[in-house]
């Protein structure tokens, strides 16, 4: 979780991750985003994330993101 | 048949009345026949095009459900037996299945797309190649027809079949059903392009006459009808008359012409979705937005949130992010970052994935090097938006109170404004080379007092078309703006006098003002022709 946390923060230092929970639905992360978080993840975690994924709920904060990544992980 | 036509008028009454008359099982039904007799009217060529994308789609649709119903099946009745890998391969097997079956289906729907659309566009662009290497070969331009709204319906209902491939849609068991989807008649030729979950259980769904509705949807048919008729129809004759003497409208003219075809794309446009909304609204039925006020957005990125929303979205949904995270893509981002270091390498995908989507939404608009142009344009103004964002942020904390004043938000507004008009101009020359020249005398030609001594009514409107077209802008401004919170049907209704006394101005309006008086003609949407 820490790293992701890097991942996140590198792209927006301003904003408390632990604690957004309307990431996507407040318009926080853009597309550009989440693509570069998407790449961030496969590069860190060997994780890809694929297209079906990227829907807000699994965007909108740090902690459904780092449940994607297991279940990702897992299957 | 154009939505501003009489018999447009005449065939909704008949399907209005007949949706509300016969029993609520059959509305879909009435809406399929009234979908294909729309069509048929407009060209019964067409039907066949319509027909094969349904029929294909259906097919598609129906073998992915068969294979992932089989691999359901088997997991759950075997799945014990087998191990983590096993079940893993497994998958993967009928995954690549069902990618197959997809692929074979947007090959052949876009395949007809692109050879419908693009294949004279190809061949001159051959021909001119052959021509600088001396080649005396010729080819023939083929001219083929191009089915009303082949681009809209054939992307939503492509949008549907990745959707049944990601398994966020159900196979449409009914193909008459799907029919209806891929041809519901309201939003045909100019979309807004929706998405099967939203749309389809509406339009098989059973909608009883509420009175609410039927207004609501009126007055939005009103509204946009203004808007079409009142202002897009007037500025038309200007934009015209400027785009067909380029020669004689150099400099002031042109920064004129970026204003107007703004304000008569905006109109046209959304005046045409307002049509297209309200017609699904007084059947029961709520389609997606398309706009949410684009001309107040303060950057290119907000503006594409804001303008065409649902053909941004489908670029978004079905283009960019497959793009962008594809394997090819995460080797090159990996690459990349190896040899560029990570902060510019990490870029690199994500700026790719802009300039092919920017591309292909170019190449959506029609086949012309200046929709290309204008997609690469704007691919362009995003990347060098996002480079330069740490500039605007460190600007933004510097000056915090000056970024939230209402002058730098109207300063803000007006360039991205401008410089989307500016982009948008490649549309009305249809000439990448004489666009950027026309550009360039905004800066050499900007003669000023010999518009204002008379050259502004050169462009073939009167005062009193200037000033109908500034008072039908000053009203847009205040719909829209008042709509901001709460929209202006609901603020009316509760107050049926006043809503009776604005729609009735509203109608005299556009009796009276719209431009179809001599000399002009109730023109086709803009977007109609994409």
């Amino acid at each position: 979780m820490d790293k992701l946390l890097a991942i996140l923060n590198e792209l927006h230092e301003d904003v408390d991750f632990t604690a957004e929970t309307a990431l996507i639905d407040d318009g926080i992360l853009d597309s550009l985003d989440i693509v570069s978080i998407v790449t961030e993840v496969y590069s860190e975690f060997d994780v890809r994330i694929p297209p079906e994924e990227i829907v807000p709920e699994n965007f909108n904060s740090a902690q459904a993101l780092w449940e994607l990544i297991s279940r990702l992980d897992e299957a | 048949m154009l939505f501003t036509s009489y018999e447009f008028l005449a065939f909704l009454a008949i399907v209005l009345a007949l949706y509300y008359i016969l029993p609520k099982k059959t509305q879909w039904a009435v809406l399929l026949a009234a979908s294909y007799a729309f069509y048929a009217l407009s060209g019964i060529e067409y039907l066949a095009f319509i027909a094969v994308t349904t029929i294909t789609s259906f097919a598609a649709a129906r073998l992915m459900g068969r294979v992932s119903d089989g691999e359901k099946r088997y997991l759950e009745g075997r799945g014990e037996e087998l191990s983590k890998e096993e079940k893993k391969a497994y998958k993967a097997k009928k995954k690549k299945r069902r990618f197959l079956i997809l692929c074979l289906a947007l090959a052949l729907n876009f395949g007809i797309l692109a050879v419908l659309k693009y294949t004279a566009f190809a061949v001159v662009n051959v021909n001119s190649l052959l021509h600088t290497f001396g080649a005396e070969t010729t080819l023939t331009v083929p001219s083929l027809i191009l089915p009303l709204g082949i681009s809209f319906y054939t992307f939503q209902t492509m949008g549907y079949l990745i959707d049944v491939y990601w398994a966020k849609a159900e196979a449409q068991k009914n193909i008459f059903k799907l029919a209806l989807f891929t041809s519901f008649f309201p939003q045909l030729i100019q979309g807004p392009i929706s998405r099967f979950s939203d749309l389809a259980p509406q339009l098989f769904g059973e909608h009883k006459f509420e009175r609410k509705n039927v207004t609501y949807g009126l007055q939005r048919i009103l509204w946009g009808y203004f808007k079409k008729l009142v202002i897009a129809d007037r500025v038309l004759i200007a934009v015209n008359a400027a785009a067909e003497s380029p020669e004689n409208f150099g400099g002031v003219y042109v920064f004129l012409l970026i204003i107007l075809y703004s304000v008569q794309i905006y109109a046209d446009f959304t005046g045409g979705i307002d049509i297209t909304i309200g017609i699904a609204e007084a059947m029961g039925i709520r389609l997606a937005e398309n706009f949410n006020r684009p001309f107040s957005s303060r950057s290119t990125k907000e503006y594409w949130n804001r303008w065409h929303i649902t053909m941004g979205s489908w670029f978004n949904d079905y283009v960019f992010n497959p793009v962008s995270v594809c394997r090819p893509m995460l080797a090159i981002s990996k690459k990349s970052r190896k040899w560029f270091g990570k902060k510019v390498g990490k870029r690199i995908p994500v700026y790719l994935a802009t300039v092919i989507t920017w591309f292909l939404t170019g190449l959506w608009h029609g086949a012309g090097w200046n929709f290309i142009v204008w997609g690469l344009l704007n691919a362009l103004v995003i990347i060098v938006s996002q480079e330069l964002e740490p500039l605007y942020s460190r600007f933004r904390k510097r000056f915090p109170r000056l970024c939230a004043s209402w002058g730098y938000g109207a300063f803000a507004s007006i360039r991205t404004f401008l410089l989307m008009g500016l982009i948008r101009s490649l549309d009305v020359y249809r000439n990448v080379p004489l666009t950027f020249k026309m550009w360039g005398s905004i800066f050499t030609k900007f003669n000023l007092p010999e518009l204002l001594s008379g050259g502004i009514s050169a462009l073939g409107l009167g005062l009193a078309d200037y000033i109908i077209i500034v008072c039908g802008c000053i009203i847009m401004f205040a719909v829209s703006s008042l709509g901001k919170e709460r929209s202006v049907r609901d603020r009316l209704y509760n107050r049926p006098v006043l809503s009776w006394c604005l729609c009735g101005a509203l109608f005299v309006a556009v009796i009276l003002f719209g431009a179809y008086s001599v000399g002009y003609d109730a023109s086709q949407f803009i977007y109609n022709q994409f």
